[in-house]
């Protein structure tokens, strides 16, 4: 072989690319192990009673069966709830909070760190915390109630409250994150525009409303795919404070994912995680296509 | 991985080290180290476990063991069948006997104990719930327990009440305690799984109405929301949170809440497994003779007994490469000087279930009402998780339901039958 014929197409591909096929070798095979094997050998346990020790091929009987049952569908619905309102309340929350610590204020490098500092701390620390805060008679948020004559409800031990309890702490915790996107986004806005809405003559409400809030848009955009997809998959928290109780009732979808591994459910859990990333992929796919356009648009 | 690479190690190192001193029979000369998997749900399994090891190890210098805890309920059921499943589970490890034991796969993991001789000194009634496809795998740990009601004896000497032989007395009582100002029943529905008593421990009550319920609800016959007997656990757990004779804080304490109460006459009534006296000597000793147990009640005085919970099991993986050293710790548990090792460690909780088991005369006041149960004949009933392979998993979910009202006995019932129909096809069983 003349040196004229190796050379030749290793210049063609180095021209398509910047590096040589074997460069990426080690990459693939790394994706292929930890995560396409794994994807697609999920995809088929999920059609199988699976006992960890043999597999039998059933069908799509774990996906109808998971469909089938009360606190299943119990779980997604509370899926949705909780991602909508974590989401929903750190859009606001972080945003206005976004706007008061770009102002001028007293301290602002403190309040802001003190405001992202729950971001840091352990989840699971977080949530046994809240759990012993939220105790219904000896807990310090009831006790502090009881001081002003009130008798605080069961935070986590209420069937209605104890999912929005534990949706609030979610928030408590994953606010600071949100607020520190918008000061990025808030303070990339060019100051001219205020300038110019000065001169126009503009009241404070007409800039927040006609300048900040449009032109922090993609960070809007950030912070809801971020949350919700945060919120879908939600479970460490609630698995601290609630392990999906009382009862069913503060169930996510995954939460009970874990419960029918725990219980050695391992085709059924499988199925319950494939369901789970069809799921997200249905909500995230076209919001995320739709907040990016409109974000495109302005 | 690791525990196996150390127990290699070490055995190596001894060998090398000891090799002089032991010329006991080739194969076993060299000194080797036992890994022992336990749970730790309750302090005191830990104790007996650490107990028995120590007398072991005593007698026997060329074997060491290394106790090893992990969580109990649910988490713990994981490990375990993870364990097994991946090779890696320790050389002893103590497990549930009945459906939990069904579920772990036994004939494919866990080394046959049939033709041991040490076999011979257990009890029919507990190799039954150790037994698949005719083979024998374990040996008792601990006590026989009762499912049942503990109770605060002080309150029922104040309030001159005496120990309930049928439901309606027992709901009687419980009016008078609630009149008095007092905790009728003690609930503590944060740790999930105390809540399944009512449900569970009215088992001897539904097979005194019909003998073959067990293999029926097996067969996928018998469901326990048309089954009339066997509903009445679900009902009546309904009927206790109707009533409003719960502790103000039911949905939020835990198990050690309820002993505290029950112990301190906070409470009356806790429905438990008698295994909880164990708590009440060690965190309330001062205590300990103002706590007692009758059998959950059913609807007629003639038939009162005991529904009745077998100790968990000590099993031999087949992935273990000390066999024989296992098998030599098992034969000493299954002696009775195991049993004396036991009793001298953490008191006397209940029955053995190794022919010739004694036990002291001096036993705390929960045992001492236990007893008579299993010296009458006919007066215990084995639960029915050690009489069917099939124990749905969400009944904790279930009874803490039902029991904070948050969902009807007849739904709750429907509920757990669909669980139970779950479990029953992963398992594989004919007929589902």
């Amino acid at each position: 072989m003349s040196e004229a014929t190796v050379a030749a197409p290793r210049a063609k591909r180095r021209a398509n690319s910047a590096y040589p096929s074997w460069f990426y070798l080690p990459a693939a095979l790394v994706y292929a192990a930890l995560f396409l094997f794994p994807t697609v050998a999920s995809l088929f346990f999920s059609l199988t009673r699976w006992t960890l020790f043999d597999a039998t091929f059933i069908g799509f009987d774990n996906f109808a069966q998971f469909f089938r049952e009360p606190f299943l569908v119990k779980g997604l619905i509370n899926t949705l709830i909780y991602a909508v309102m974590t989401s929903g309340l750190k859009v606001v929350l972080g945003f206005l909070l976004a706007v008061l610590l770009t102002s001028q204020i007293m301290a602002r490098g403190y309040l802001r760190s003190v405001l992202f500092f729950p971001v840091l701390v352990s989840t699971v620390g977080v949530g046994i915390t809240f759990t012993v805060m939220m105790h219904p008679t000896t807990g310090v948020i009831n006790e502090t109630l009881g001081l002003f004559g009130i008798k605080g409800p069961g935070w986590l031990t209420d069937p209605n409250l104890a999912l929005f309890s534990v949706a609030l702490v979610d928030v408590w915790k994953g606010v600071g994150l949100a607020t520190v996107i918008y000061i990025a986004g808030i303070v990339s806005i060019p100051q001219e525009y205020y300038e110019a809405s000065l001169i126009d003559g503009a009241s404070a409400w007409d800039n927040f409303w006609n300048i900040t809030l449009p032109l922090a848009k993609p960070a809007t955009v950030t912070v809801i795919i971020l949350s919700l997809i945060g919120g879908l998959r939600s479970f460490d928290l609630i698995w601290a404070m609630t392990k999906g109780g009382p009862g069913f009732t503060s169930d996510v979808i995954a939460s009970v994912i874990y419960k029918q591994y725990q219980a050695g459910f391992y085709g059924l859990s499988t199925a319950g995680n494939v369901v789970l990333f069809i799921m997200v992929a249905i909500i995230i796919i076209p919001l995320s296509g739709f907040l990016n356009r409109q974000g495109d648009g302005q | 991985m690791r525990s196996k690479f150390t127990g290699t190690l070490l055995g190596g190192l001894a060998a090398g080290l000891m090799l002089s001193a032991s010329f006991v029979g080739a194969a076993m000369a060299q000194d080797v180290t036992l890994s022992f998997l336990v749970d730790n749900t309750d302090a005191s399994t830990v104790t007996v476990a650490q107990a028995l090891a120590d007398a072991f190890m005593e007698k026997n210098p060329d074997i060491a063991i290394e106790l090893e805890t992990r969580p109990g309920g649910g988490e713990g059921d994981n490990i375990v069948k993870t364990r097994l499943a991946t090779g890696e589970m320790a050389d002893v490890f103590l497990y549930n006997a009945g459906s939990l034991f069904q579920a772990i796969n036994p004939q494919q993991n866990l080394m046959p104990l049939t033709a041991e001789p040490f076999e011979a000194n257990v009890i029919d009634t507990f190799q039954k719930t150790v037994t698949a496809g005719g083979e024998v795998f374990g040996v008792p740990f601990a006590t026989a327990m009762g499912g049942g009601v503990m109770y605060n004896k002080k309150i029922y000497a104040d309030l001159g009440l005496s120990v309930p032989k049928t439901w309606d007395e027992f709901m009687a009582n419980n009016e008078k305690i609630k009149a008095a100002g007092k905790v009728a029943v003690i609930q503590s529905f944060a740790d999930t799984w105390t809540s399944q008593l009512f449900v569970l421990g009215d088992f001897y009550n539904v097979v005194t109405a019909e003998p073959d319920f067990a293999e029926k609800y097996t067969g996928n016959q018998a469901k326990y929301a048309t089954d009339p007997a066997a509903i009445k656990g679900f009902e009546r757990q309904e009927a206790v949170f109707k009533a409003g004779y719960l502790n103000e804080d039911f949905a939020a304490a835990k198990f050690d809440d309820a002993i505290r109460m029950l112990a301190t006459g906070e409470g009356a009534h806790y429905p438990m497994l008698s295994f909880a006296a164990g708590s009440v000597v060690s965190n309330y000793p001062e205590n300990q003779a103002d706590v007692g147990f009758f059998a959950l009640p059913g609807d007629d005085a003639t038939k009162n007994g005991l529904t009745a919970w077998m100790p968990s099991s000590l099993y031999i993986p087949k992935t273990t490469e000390h066999a024989d050293q296992a098998k030599a710790f098992l034969a000493f548990v299954a002696s009775t000087e195991g049993c004396d090792v036991q009793t001298k460690a953490v008191g006397v909780t209940g029955p053995y279930l190794i022919k010739d088991c004694t036990l002291p005369a001096d036993v705390p006041a929960v045992v001492a009402d236990l007893l008579p149960y299993f010296q009458r004949d006919g007066g215990t009933a084995p639960a029915l998780e050690f009489l069917s392979p099939i124990k749905g998993p969400a009944l904790e979910q279930i009874t803490v339901e039902v029991g904070s009202g948050i969902r009807s006995a007849a739904d709750g019932a429907a509920l757990y039958d669909e669980d139970v129909k779950k479990q029953a096809q992963q398992l594989g069983l004919a007929g589902w």
